[in-house]
């Protein structure tokens, strides 16, 4: 088994964290960098794809070298065996058709073809979505999206999975589909070990993990669009046929309402919240 | 296939003593064993007074298993043992050096948080090189059978596992020695409770007020009339760091006199004789309660059924060798022979002895004998009938009794020191209270220090032990007084007119009649197993990684 999860750096958006200037634009040399919090899905279903299968697991991103940190926090996360990174200028300012074409090249790229590759749900800057699928259609493989739980069967070569219908929890439905697979997985994924001997793998990874995820850059590879042989005309900027035309903020919600405060210390007291509350109670 | 049941060679349910050393000895033996505990680490759920025993005699001692273990997992040894019998603020002690000293290798105070895990590092270890290992966090819940046989065992997060032994290592209150129908939770007669505060102090603090070396340690045993009647002890053990302080007293005592164990405790953290050891400052780290069997009554004759055995407390493998108990050295040498004869039934290739082989062991190494002593068999219980125990207590009690204590003091101290007359010691008044207040008041002097410790609240002890204990796992089936009030106040973390614990009771009108009803609320729950003798409930543990944590233990 060869797994690979797709990752990607974003700004991180938590409070106290993301920074704007005062037109309400993002300052990215002022905002943290982290992993797509979305992406956790995917690394969650990979990594119990290692733990109850076993094999080979690669991480994967697009982006500047300062995403290799990214990757450190992956690698301790998914147990990772090693990390590619898709790095130079002309990648630059991609939107997800100029990624999904750099991507789905480095996925061709690796010594061993993958069997599944799983995708976050959608990116916290972007919210797109569109990045996995786009790389799976340039691959011409099948993919399996809204995933909530997993079954290998290595022999057969095949996975099967159960999906919500649309991204609809009230309906879910079992796939299966031959292997090389690509795989969403959706916020809802809840990995199960209910073997011994998954939760002894687990505990051998984490073990093991730790140790590698110190030294992650000697697990590291860094390819540039010469290795990948790719035209600097359909990757990065020039190749992504989006046009941003503006960025507006969302203006903040008006807060207007008028308030009365009632110290509410006596029985007395309480009473005009009962005389206005008392119309809306009649009838039914 | 991801279907197909799990399947190993030996299964061993919780990573104490007894399953430490059954679990090293099956690997040693190249048997694929998978070790399962409930707590969050092996440890965190074991609570013991605080001294292992290695005996000269034991085929097996728990060093020998794991060498490293007293560098490693234990406190100081005990190289001095007192007993203190107290009447009041008199107290006349005993150097009971002899029956300590008795077949004792070696004896350590331990803190079983420490020393648990510590053990549990090398059982991975050793089992993960069988293709087996230990998992924590996994709560087996019971038998698996088939057809009606035992054949492995069923768990709150795993899918079934078959096995072709299991060892039921689980503790006092072993859910697979229920399930098996071995073990049960009926006569408060055949229990001890213990609880115990662990006080922090620094080591050289120690050394001077204890008068020991660096290396060194003591263990000093208290009876006598500060127990408000409850038959029982105290005791006090020195760390490298702290003290273990406890009580243990008859469970069917405590019961009776409606007694709470948190108040007994104080009584002797209190006494005037501690003041000297305990100083101004009073840290308490940890409140913890145990269930203890008395291997006297509740050692089971033949503990094993199909492929189940069961080793240390699960088979209520705990001696009370009169003042000194001693529970861990069984469960280690229990778990290293059940472990034994799984690996000679498997080499006659036939597993299916691997029980009876376990309980032909046990004779033969003279390890029933110790937890069933014959001498307590054919007199102590005769002490225990009523009119001899009465008599008894007179007689001690009396002018002659007293003139018989201050001519045979020597004598005393001597009998105190004698495994075999204490190995028949009745479980009345007369060796717990009436004697020890006796000698007390016809030898003792008095002690003149103020012990100025006041321990902390009920609600401050348990404050430091509440976790999520998940889904209630007790079921209080009989709600009324009648049937379940006596856990108010035997439960040691739980008081009459104290509402933060897990029994309260309360008096309820009910279409115009008044009822005396109890009520629980397990989330301060120590798992003890206390309510599951004296009230009418369903217990079980609460699930892997839930429920108390011990750090000290």
């Amino acid at each position: 088994m060869h797994t690979v999860v797709m990752t990607k750096g974003v700004p991180d958006f938590r409070e106290g964290q993301v920074s704007f200037d005062e037109d309400g634009h993002l300052e990215r040399g002022k905002t943290p960098t982290v992993m797509n919090p979305n992406d956790k899905h995917a690394l969650r279903a990979a990594f119990q794809t290692k733990v109850r299968n076993g094999g080979h697991v690669s991480l994967m991103s697009m982006g500047p070298p300062g995403y290799k940190e990214v990757l450190q926090e992956g690698m301790r996360d998914v147990y990772a065996d090693d990390l590619y990174l898709l790095s130079d200028r002309e990648m630059g300012a991609a939107d997800t058709w100029a990624t999904a074409m750099t991507v789905a090249t480095g996925l061709q790229n690796l010594d061993e073809q993958p069997d599944l590759v799983f995708a976050g749900f959608k990116t916290a800057d972007g919210e797109t979505g569109h990045t996995g699928p786009q790389t799976c259609w340039c691959l011409d493989w099948p993919i399996i999206t809204h995933v909530l739980s997993l079954d290998i069967d290595e022999d057969a070569g095949t996975v099967r999975a159960k999906r919500l219908v649309d991204g609809d929890i009230s309906e879910i439905e079992t796939v299966e589909a031959p292997m090389p697979c690509f795989i969403v997985a959706d916020p809802e994924f809840e990995p199960t070990y209910r073997k011994a001997s998954h939760r002894l793998n687990h505990k051998d990874l984490r073990e093991e993990t730790q140790e590698r995820a110190e030294e992650y850059e000697d697990h590291l590879t860094v390819w540039d669009h010469e290795d990948l042989n790719l035209d600097p005309d359909y990757i990065g900027l020039d190749g992504s046929p989006t046009i941003v035309s503006g960025v507006d903020p969302i203006p903040k919600a008006p807060s207007e309402r008028e308030a009365t405060m009632i110290e509410a210390d006596e029985r007395e007291a309480l009473e005009p919240v009962l005389d206005e509350l008392t119309p809306y109670a009649a009838g039914d | 296939m991801t279907d197909a049941v799990e399947e190993y060679e030996a299964v061993v349910v919780g990573c104490g003593p007894g399953g430490a050393a059954a679990a090293a000895t099956l690997a040693r033996n190249g048997v694929e064993t998978l070790v399962l505990e409930r707590g969050v680490d092996a440890g965190s759920k074991n609570v013991s007074g605080g001294l292992i025993y290695a005996e000269e005699s034991a085929p097996y001692t728990i060093d020998g298993l794991f060498p490293g273990f007293r560098e490693e997992a234990t406190e100081r040894p005990v190289t001095e043992n007192i007993i203190h019998n107290i009447a009041g603020d008199k107290v006349k002690s005993f150097d009971i050096g002899g029956l300590h000293h008795h077949d004792t290798a070696w004896a350590d105070a331990v803190l079983r948080r420490k020393m648990d895990s510590w053990l549990a590092q090398q059982v991975h270890e050793r089992t993960r090189e069988t293709g087996g290992g230990l998992l924590t966090e996994v709560h087996v819940t019971g038998l698996l059978r088939e057809r009606g046989e035992i054949v492995g065992v069923t768990t709150e997060e795993l899918d079934p596992i078959k096995a072709d032994m299991v060892v039921a290592a689980d503790g006092v209150n072993s859910e697979l020695a229920r399930d098996a129908g071995l073990m049960d939770w009926e006569e408060p007669e055949e229990w001890f409770q213990g609880v115990k505060a662990v006080v922090d102090m620094e080591p050289e603090l120690i050394n001077a007020r204890f008068d020991v070396a660096p290396d060194d340690g003591t263990a000093h045993l208290f009876s006598g009339d500060l127990f408000d009647g409850v038959r029982g002890g105290g005791f006090l053990y020195t760390n490298e760091s702290s003290l273990s302080i406890g009580t243990v007293f008859h469970l069917d005592s405590i019961a009776e006199e409606r007694a709470e164990p948190h108040e007994l405790l104080d009584s002797l953290l209190t006494h005037p004789l501690m003041a000297q050891w305990l100083g101004d400052e009073y840290d308490e780290r940890e409140y913890s309660a145990k269930l203890v069997p008395d291997s006297k009554k509740a050692a089971h004759p033949s503990p094993h059924k199909d492929r189940l055995v069961l080793v240390g407390d699960a088979a209520g493998q705990m001696q009370a060798q009169g003042p000194i108990i001693k529970g861990m050295n069984h469960a280690v040498t229990a778990g290293a022979l059940a472990a034994e004869a799984f690996a000679d039934a498997r080499a006659r290739d036939d597993p299916s002895q691997a029980g009876d082989l376990y309980e032909k062991k046990l004779n033969d190494e003279g390890v029933m004998d110790k937890l069933r002593p014959t001498g307590y068999r054919v007199f102590g219980q005769l002490g225990e009938l009523g009119p001899v125990d009465d008599l008894s207590n007179a007689i001690a009690d009396s002018a002659v009794g007293r003139f018989g204590v201050r001519a045979a003091a020597g004598l005393l101290e001597r009998a105190y020191s004698s495994p075999r007359l204490v190995s028949m010691i009745p479980d009345t008044k007369l060796p717990y209270v009436t004697l020890p207040t006796v000698i007390a008041e016809e030898l003792g002097e008095p002690v003149t220090d103020e012990n100025t410790v006041s321990p902390p609240d009920l609600a401050d002890r348990i404050g430091d032990l509440t976790y999520d204990v998940g889904d209630p796992h007790i079921e209080l089936v009989d709600k009324s007084f009648e049937a379940s009030g006596t856990a108010v106040t035997a439960c040691p973390v739980s008081a009459e007119d104290f509402g933060g614990g897990c029994y309260r009771d309360e008096m309820v009108q009910t279409n115009g009649s008044e009822e005396h009803l109890v009520s629980l609320d397990t989330q301060p729950c120590v798992e003890c197993g206390t309510c599951a003798i004296v009230a009418d409930t369903e217990w079980e543990h609460p699930a892997g990684g839930k429920g108390v944590e011990f750090n000290q233990g």
